[in-house]
């Protein structure tokens, strides 16, 4: 690469140091979180991954139950959130006036900063008893009550009421990227829909959310993302049962919880490695999560 | 004018340095005897003031690999060290015996607000998901004058690894051969059912809030919260309510075998005892270095003085005989 000047010149190598510096630190954590999981991984090999049997105790270790747990949890919590998470954000840059904009998504992006131990607190004492005295009786009696995912017992603390925390907690996430999305719709777009005589509905589904499909969803993304690493909350509400159980009442574990949970009075060393193994496995499903979505997003973005 | 300044600056710094040669020992490890250790210290500063204490309570498996990496003085551990730790510590590690801790099951049925009563068998029975109704014969049969309603059982038990739930699991492999085979003690297990809560906290919530719930919490907790608790069955044949006499008195006839007390004290033998009861230890290296001079002496102190802060502290004092045993060895 040519410089023009000396300046340019630092500045590059300084920019590019950085950049290298944060790929190192992945790579630095990718090799020592396998360096710490070797000896399950030589114990368990696949079947890690494939059973959901984890005993401490006498060193068995499988993790698809958390597996089950994070994906189920987070991926409910995306189809909870994202409705509202959209609708507030239509709703800031489109319809409430200017002056009071700030205040609502200042309330908005204040529930991001919300501690996630208040969350679980919360959860614990208010969301856990409404779930399982009103919430679920509810459910039980609606049509959808047929469902497998609405059978059995609910104690208040399980899958559906880590969802619900979840979907609370990626909200302003998603809102606030959202918002930022819509605003870069262009006036002229809006104004060329209302003047074709569209209603202000219709110009909001058509000059607002439509090109901002992509955006959307990468809003989505990123919500997703969070909800997949959040632990302290999900670990307070979920119960902690290693089980794949397909109702959502029933108590479930997920990949951070059963780390956060067990990591500070493991076992065994070979129990520690297990969890390092977990951290690993959270790791990649992660990375293929948002591969997933982000192929989504170029698809979409492309096909125009 | 300026120099001076600069001068008073750093001596203001150094000063607290020199005048105090304080001798500070770090310990780490179990959460469950933080209270009456920082009580100690706090007295034991009053004896001593050149001795400070730095005490973290990271976890009995967190002290266990602290004291093997020597990050710190001494470690603090709920369950005694296994053999293969104590191969990996550079020097024989002590077990002194400190206090006395239990766990305490406790339960929420509507109507029963006392007197419930069971035995390790039926408890067992409870935890592995055998018995699911609260008016099961089992149950019916130890508690013949309470009313049983028909409710669902709830079990809730502790989803971080821990102590308590080393000692509660302890308890139930001695109670019932089938619970030792199929699901053994320690810190965290495979549990065959209910629910898992954070902490003695969660647990306690989850259990007030559930009607039909049933689980377990360190003794101290459970007295400040007032918690229903069970009266279970000792060796003896009584129904005996936890209190704070009757874990002093399941220590009461264990000698020192010569693994220096590293022995479990669950369901042991005798009258008035609560079989739920665990030493809690202070792990000492056996090195010559001052500081662990100094560490001994504490000792000493808290095994004669310091026992008398124990039961304000919901913690069961040592017998008179193992402090006895113990000092000897100090």
């Amino acid at each position: 690469m040519k410089f023009i000047n000396k300046q340019d010149q630092i500045n590059f190598r300084l920019m590019q140091g950085i950049a290298l510096g944060v790929i190192f630190m992945m790579t630095v954590m990718v090799y020592l979180l396998v360096k710490q999981s070797m000896p399950v991984i030589k114990l368990s090999g696949f079947s890690f991954v494939t059973t959901d049997w984890w005993n401490p105790l006498d060193e068995e270790f499988g993790a698809l139950s958390f597996v089950y747990g994070t994906l189920v949890t987070s991926f409910l919590a995306l189809l909870l959130a994202s409705p509202f998470s959209i609708a507030v954000a239509v709703f800031i840059t489109e319809i409430i006036p200017e002056k009071v904009k700030p205040i609502i998504s200042l309330l908005v992006e204040m529930i991001a900063a919300v501690p996630s131990i208040v969350f679980g607190l919360w959860g614990l004492f208010f969301l856990a008893p409404f779930v399982q005295k009103t919430l679920t009786p509810f459910l039980k009696s609606s049509p959808l009550g047929m469902l497998p995912i609405f059978q059995g017992p609910s104690f208040g603390i399980g899958i559906l009421t880590a969802s619900i925390i979840l979907a609370i907690m990626i909200i302003p996430t998603i809102t606030s990227i959202c918002r930022e999305v819509f605003k870069t719709v262009p006036k002229l777009q809006k104004e060329a829909a209302l003047g074709l005589g569209a209603t202000r509905f219709e110009m909001i589904k058509l000059a607002i959310l439509k090109p901002s499909f992509s955006g959307i969803m990468g809003a989505m993304v990123l919500g997703l993302g969070r909800a997949l690493g959040e632990t302290m909350a999900v670990a307070m509400v979920i119960g902690n049962q290693a089980n794949i159980n397909f109702s959502l009442f029933a108590p479930g574990s997920t990949m951070a919880s059963v780390i956060a949970n067990e990591y500070a009075e493991a076992e065994s060393d070979l129990h520690i490695s297990a969890l390092c193994l977990v951290g690993l496995l959270l790791f990649v499903v992660t990375l293929i999560v948002n591969v997933f979505a982000r192929t989504i997003v170029w698809r979409f973005g492309s096909s125009k | 004018m300026k120099k001076l300044r600069l001068v008073i600056l750093i001596a203001s710094f150094l000063l607290p340095i020199a005048g105090f040669a304080a001798t500070q020992i770090n310990g780490a490890g179990a959460s469950f005897p933080y209270p009456i250790y920082s009580k100690w210290f706090a007295e034991y500063n009053k004896v001593k003031p050149e001795v400070k204490f730095n005490y973290q309570a990271i976890g009995s498996g967190g002290g266990i690999r602290q004291l093997i990496k020597q990050t710190v003085d001494f470690g603090a551990s709920d369950a005694p060290m296994r053999d293969k730790d104590m191969k990996k510590a550079a020097w024989p590690v002590m077990h002194i015996p400190t206090v006395l801790g239990a766990v305490a099951v406790t339960y929420n049925v509507e109507g029963i607000k006392t007197d419930l009563k069971l035995d390790g068998e039926t408890l067992a029975d409870i935890f592995m998901g055998n018995i699911t109704k609260w008016n099961d014969a089992k149950i019916a049969n130890l508690n013949t004058n309470v009313k049983l309603p028909a409710a669902d059982i709830l079990v809730v038990r502790r989803a971080d690894g821990s102590g308590t739930t080393a000692i509660f699991t302890d308890y139930l492999s001695n109670a019932s051969k089938a619970w030792k085979d199929k699901y053994g003690m320690g810190k965290s297990l495979r549990w065959p059912t209910g629910i898992g809560a954070k902490g003695n906290d969660g647990v306690t919530n989850m259990v007030k809030q559930t009607n039909g719930a049933i689980g377990y919490v360190e003794l101290a907790y459970a007295f400040k919260n007032n918690l229903n608790v069970v009266a279970l069955k000792n060796k003896a044949g009584e129904f005996q309510a936890p209190t704070v006499s009757g874990v002093s008195k399941a220590a009461a006839k264990i000698k020192d075998d010569g693994t220096g007390f590293r022995v479990s004290i669950v369901n042991t033998e005798g009258k008035g005892v609560y079989p739920i009861s665990a030493f809690t230890y202070i792990l000492l290296p056996e090195a010559k270095n001052p500081k662990l001079a100094e560490v001994r002496t504490f000792l000493k102190w808290a095994l004669k003085d310091g026992q008398s802060y124990a039961s304000k502290l919901h913690y069961a004092p040592l017998p008179k005989t193992v402090t006895k045993s113990v000092l000897k060895q100090l």
